[in-house]
């Protein structure tokens, strides 16, 4: 069973009031990420200070200086994860399917790895480019592997992609055991974090991540008909081929462009299609555009947790998604009556 | 009639060859392994050394370093291949091993655990391994667990459990000292370097344990694979059945992750490897050959294959060489609509 099981309709009615909910909730994640932290800071300060970027006021420069950065960080990279993951779960017909397995999150950590350990690369404006570079390398590669003559099939792509993150990931054990500086720039990057990252980077990797937005806006009734089976979708004339080549640059561009800027952030790319496929049926056009929302909303709000849950410290919002993500993911699947995933 | 027993003859026949022929190789690799090395051992010698007579320093090489290594090797490679090959047959999912699914993972935070916070070495990390993966294995099965347990929960319940363990994981490694991290990281890994007759022992007296209750499984599990009513239909309780053979897989798992460490991928490609080779039900016996040459054979290219005398530990080889040559293969073979 797949997701391309019986397409649970939902009413547009109902689609269109669970939309403008996400809206709200991602209004609310960014006004929490501007507002709370080791500093707690009002809800009119918080405004005035957006809106006198120049000001000298001590919680001015935290919201404008600190939170602002790390809050269009989370937006921007959580949408791009969750976008991706609903895409990769349609391509590839499997609700395991992480954006992670065409090989995005190992190409980006093995060049990263490599920048730092041999090219000295340790500031976060090189390192985004270098992962990007990974990415789209590694992403390429799996697409290369996985494919046949009639382009890639769900099964060979999984494979291709599985077996190109075990290679890399060997290859980046290897370097970090015999490396102990690289080993401790790089546990820091690969736990996913928003911090210490670089906006200017966000600025010049954002055109990507919006052609990836283009590109997935336009599959959402490709994807539908996918759903419905390969020689199905066939049938009703559907280009198979090109409808995958396209997913998979959309896939390279989002995640790549997320993993870029934030480091290889899991579960954000798997749970956010589900959690929008629980609230809107089995519909792409609406998947897609609630897995972004649903999306920016983890990592924005996981970022916030991880701000408060361990004074006067702080957890990487790469661990809080994954600590805080997996009960509700669990919940999630047990809601569920059997196959109906 | 007669053409149907003559087909399952003739299959049956060719069961037998693939799986001789994987014994053959598995047989030449064990003598590779204790006859190659930087000081290496004559055939005619290292017969004379397992027979009893011999020199002492060839007795000490071969029985006290190599021959242990080479055992713990096949029988992890046993352990993993079993462990894989029951939970993807059992769930139903080519991604479905143990290593996706958070038992070796479960495996890895509480040894890690053991080495960082509480400072433990040597047989009590082995220990918490072994807990850590039976742990992990018994909360997925309590979390997915709602009137039965269905493949597909286990499956996501799994996924999300193994997010929990890799941030624990993360946690612990960007807290510890570099220098910790790294030899957590060595663990992490899966090398045989440290390999003694003791974990030997420790394997074989599991698996002397477990192989029995599985052969016994083994009708039942055959029956499950064409469905969960038609299980019932044949007179097979399905839910114990499938409940007991995840148990055993787990165990397996969790005896291979406490002796050597997570050896990457052995789980998850062998099943898949040997189904192509035999072609025939659930193939358990030729996946368990297949992660034992894997392994050693890893092992083996970890230690004298690499230039400059470099040495790695077996579980960057597997990951590295082993596991995408073998799915480029599975990849090839799903391209021409032979991999079902």
């Amino acid at each position: 069973m797949s997701v391309a099981g019986p397409v649970r309709e939902r009413s547009t009615a109902r689609c269109r009031a669970v939309v403008v909910g996400a809206v709200l909730a991602v209004v609310l994640a960014t006004y929490l990420s501007l507002a709370l932290g080791s500093r707690q800071i009002d809800p009119s300060v918080v405004v005035d200070a957006l809106l006198a970027p120049n000001a000298d006021d001590n919680d001015y420069m935290v919201v404008r200086d600190l939170r602002v950065p790390r809050t269009v960080l989370g937006l921007l990279a959580g949408s791009a994860l969750g976008l991706a993951g609903a895409l990769m779960q349609g391509l590839t017909r499997n609700p395991l399917a992480d954006p992670g397995l065409l090989g995005v999150n190992a190409g980006a950590s093995l060049f990263v790895v490599l920048g730092i350990s041999l090219l000295g690369v340790t500031a976060a404006s090189g390192q985004v480019w270098l992962a990007f570079a990974g990415a789209a390398a590694a992403t390429v590669v799996v697409y290369a592997v996985g494919s046949g003559p009639r382009g890639p099939s769900p099964l060979s792509l999984t494979l291709a992609g599985t077996a190109v993150t075990a290679a890399l990931t060997s290859v980046i054990t290897l370097v970090l055991l015999g490396d102990l500086e690289t080993l401790n720039q790089y546990r820091f990057w690969s736990v996913g974090s928003l911090v210490g990252r670089d906006l200017d980077a966000a600025v010049g990797v954002l055109p990507f991540i919006a052609g990836g937005v283009v590109i997935a806006a336009a599959l959402g009734p490709s994807l539908n008909v996918l759903a419905l089976g390969e020689d199905v979708a066939r049938g009703l004339g559907a280009h198979l081929g090109r409808v995958r080549v396209l997913a998979a640059i959309a896939i390279v561009l989002l995640c790549g462009g997320a993993t870029a800027l934030v480091g290889p952030i899991v579960f954000v790319g798997l749970v956010a299609p589900h959690f929008a496929r629980w609230l809107v049926g089995g519909d792409y056009r609406w998947i897609l555009g609630l897995s972004g929302m649903s999306g920016a909303v983890m990592l924005t709000l996981a970022d916030v947790i991880g701000r408060l849950i361990v004074p006067p410290g702080e957890l990487e919002a790469g661990l809080v998604v994954a600590l805080l993500g997996a009960p509700v993911m669990i919940a999630l699947v047990r809601r569920r009556r059997a196959g109906a995933w | 009639m007669s053409v149907v027993a003559g087909s399952r003859t003739r299959r049956r026949r060719s069961v037998a060859t693939a799986s001789g022929v994987l014994a053959l190789v598995l047989v030449v690799l064990f003598v590779a392994s204790l006859t190659l090395g930087s000081y290496s051992i004559s055939p005619a010698n290292l017969i004379a050394t397992l027979t009893g007579s011999g020199e002492s320093g060839d007795r000490f090489i071969v029985l006290g370093l190599r021959l242990p290594r080479a055992t713990v090797a096949v029988l992890v490679g046993v352990a993993f291949a079993l462990a894989g090959a029951l939970f993807q047959s059992l769930l139903g999912n080519p991604l479905a091993s143990p290593d996706i699914l958070g038992v070796t993972g479960g495996a890895s935070a509480a040894a890690v655990t053991a080495l960082l916070v509480l400072g433990l070495s040597g047989p009590a990390v082995a220990a918490s391994a072994g807990g850590g993966a039976l742990l992990v294995a018994a909360a997925i099965y309590l979390l997915s667990w709602r009137a039965g347990v269905h493949g597909y929960r286990f499956v996501l319940v799994g996924v999300a459990v193994s997010f929990l363990v890799e941030a624990m994981l993360g946690y612990l490694l960007t807290r510890a000292d570099v220098r910790d991290a790294q030899s957590a990281l060595v663990w992490l890994v899966g090398s045989l370097s440290g390999a003694r007759w003791e974990d030997a022992a420790l394997v074989a007296l599991g698996l002397a344990v477990l192989l029995p209750v599985l052969m016994l499984l083994t009708p039942h599990l055959l029956v499950l694979q064409l469905g969960d009513d038609t299980a019932t239909g044949l007179g097979v309780r399905a839910a114990p059945a499938r409940t007991m053979a995840l148990a055993l897989a787990v165990a397996m798992a969790a005896l291979g992750t406490a002796a050597v460490g997570p050896i990457a991928f052995v789980a998850f490609v062998s099943a898949p490897i040997a189904r192509r080779i035999v072609r025939d039900g659930l193939a358990l016996g030729a996946s368990a050959l297949v992660g034992a040459i894997i392994v050693l054979a890893s092992d083996l290219a970890g230690q004298h294959l690499l230039p400059g005398g470099l040495q790695v530990p077996a579980g960057i080889i597997t990951g590295a060489v082993g596991a995408p040559y073998l799915l480029w293969l599975l990849a090839r073979a799903q391209r021409s609509g032979g991999l079902a």
